[in-house]
């Protein structure tokens, strides 16, 4: 290759580079800034219609149900504050249970429940044992349970 | 000190010190690496959510923090000889680029298995922390190509330079996407005001981990750099006499 | 010793990726040692050539 064919070759590949970050960028903005939607948002109706949007949130304690023998599941993510029931037909990641904070993509449906076409689960930078854990469940039930025994008796 | 940089920096006798210094980067850091894997995959418990599959972090995390190490220390290097000429600053930034280019393709793949079974997905487009990371190795496909369509070295130094610089932005993006945007990745585990959330069962082999995979490419670091240093200095002297000396063994 | 290798359902993906990762290390490990010996043989046929011109 003659040296101006290779200067051509370097800033062309350099700004096909560039192109690519730009647009990944881009769609890393569109995608979590404009289609993820708070659940107390879509409680007061405030979410894209006929469009798929993002939904997050902790499932629920006893939410959610299943139909023996299919793999729809419905459960209900709450923000502390507002609930939402969701549906969905698929593989749950291996991550989902109650209590877990999860991502569900997917839209609204007419009866007000998210009808979700995938559904991610996100867990936390904590590491430890199930042992440590069961402690700190039973140690954090405990002093729940002593918060209130005192709540009753002042 | 500065007499003792500047002696390092020159090709020479950077090219006889490395050759000594080689062995105690490689030794200790195998070491810790097997440590880390037969401690982390078979003496450390599972975690409480993600059972066993949380063992991926032993892999993961050494390759994604070398992915940036690789690429600061190249932006550093680039930097340093843009700035103040250094030879052998040039060297390093070049010597760094396939490396990290290799530790980000691994801390990709490795996140991508782990990610399946427990967030549900390969892959998410648009999510920060990988996009970033993607965009990363991006960058060092683009300051390798640079390199290699320039045949000019002075040339080739400055412009990759440039790239490299540029290129810079992404590191502290990487660093900080799960803070400044919502992510599927979760947050920091060990560096932390609060200390590790982590107990030392399970700590101790992901630090030795990184430890010594920082070690091992330390010494794939060195290596190259010194490839690329004899490569410049092909026209030398002392090139010509550590050539003639290694005899028929080279 | 199975139900070490097996990780609970888990060995697929994690020793894939622990393999990935050794197979990684190598390749960069092979691509210095290739990389120096070109560069010291590219070097040894340039000496040569220098040497026949005198």
């Amino acid at each position: 290759m003659k040296p101006r064919q290779q200067r051509m070759l370097a800033v062309g590949l350099a700004g096909a580079g560039i192109v690519i970050a730009a647009v990944l960028t881009l769609q890393a903005f569109k995608e979590n800034m404009m289609f993820y939607v708070e659940i107390s948002e879509v409680a007061q109706g405030n979410y894209p219609q006929d469009r798929n949007f993002r939904v997050g949130g902790l499932v629920v304690d006893g939410s959610v149900k299943r139909q023996p023998g299919e793999l729809e599941v419905e459960f209900a993510v709450s923000d502390l504050e507002n609930e939402l029931v969701i549906t969905y037909d698929g593989i749950l990641p291996d991550l989902f249970r109650e209590g877990q904070g999860i991502i569900a993509h997917g839209q609204m449906g007419d009866d007000g429940t998210f009808v979700a076409d995938e559904v991610l689960a996100k867990h936390d930078e904590n590491y430890m044992p199930p042992e440590v854990a069961d402690t700190l469940a039973k140690h954090a039930a405990a002093k729940e349970a002593a918060l209130k025994a005192e709540q009753v008796q002042p | 000190m500065w007499k003792f940089l500047h002696k390092l920096a020159s090709p020479p006798h950077f090219y006889d010190l490395s050759a000594k210094i080689i062995p105690w980067f490689v030794v200790p850091g195998t070491i810790l690496i097997i440590y880390g894997t037969i401690a982390g995959l078979f003496y450390a418990p599972p975690d409480y959510q993600q059972g066993d599959a949380f063992r991926i972090i032993y892999v993961h995390v050494p390759a994604a923090y070398l992915s940036m190490l690789a690429y600061t220390l190249m932006a550093v290097s680039a930097g340093i000889g843009l700035i103040w000429r250094i030879k052998l600053s040039h060297a390093v930034a070049a010597a760094a680029a396939p490396l990290g280019a290799w530790f980000t393709f691994l801390a990709l793949i490795t996140g991508s298995i782990w990610g399946r079974p427990m967030w549900g997905t390969w892959w998410e487009w648009g999510d920060p922390r990988l996009t970033s990371e993607l965009i990363m190795l991006f960058l060092y496909f683009g300051y390798m190509a640079l390199r290699a369509a320039i045949d000019d070295t002075t040339k080739a130094d400055k412009a990759s330079a440039v790239l490299a610089l540029v290129g810079a932005v992404n590191i502290p993006i990487i660093h900080f996407s799960v803070e400044w945007w919502s992510s599927l990745h979760q947050g920091a585990t060990i560096v932390r005001a609060d200390g590790p959330a982590m107990p030392t069962e399970m700590l101790f082999p992901l630090l030795a981990m990184i430890l010594g995979f920082s070690l091992v490419f330390g010494a794939l670091l060195l290596g190259r750099v010194r490839s690329e240093v004899l490569f410049r200095e092909r026209r030398s002297r002392w090139v010509k006499n550590v050539v003639l000396a290694s005899g028929e063994q080279g | 010793m199975m139900e070490a290798l097996a990780m609970g359902g888990y060995g697929g993906y994690v020793w894939s990726s622990f393999g990935l990762t050794l197979i990684v290390v190598i390749i960069c490990v092979v691509q210095v040692k290739r990389r120096h010996q070109q560069v010291f043989s590219d070097i040894k046929t340039r000496l040569r050539a220098m040497e026949t011109d005198q």
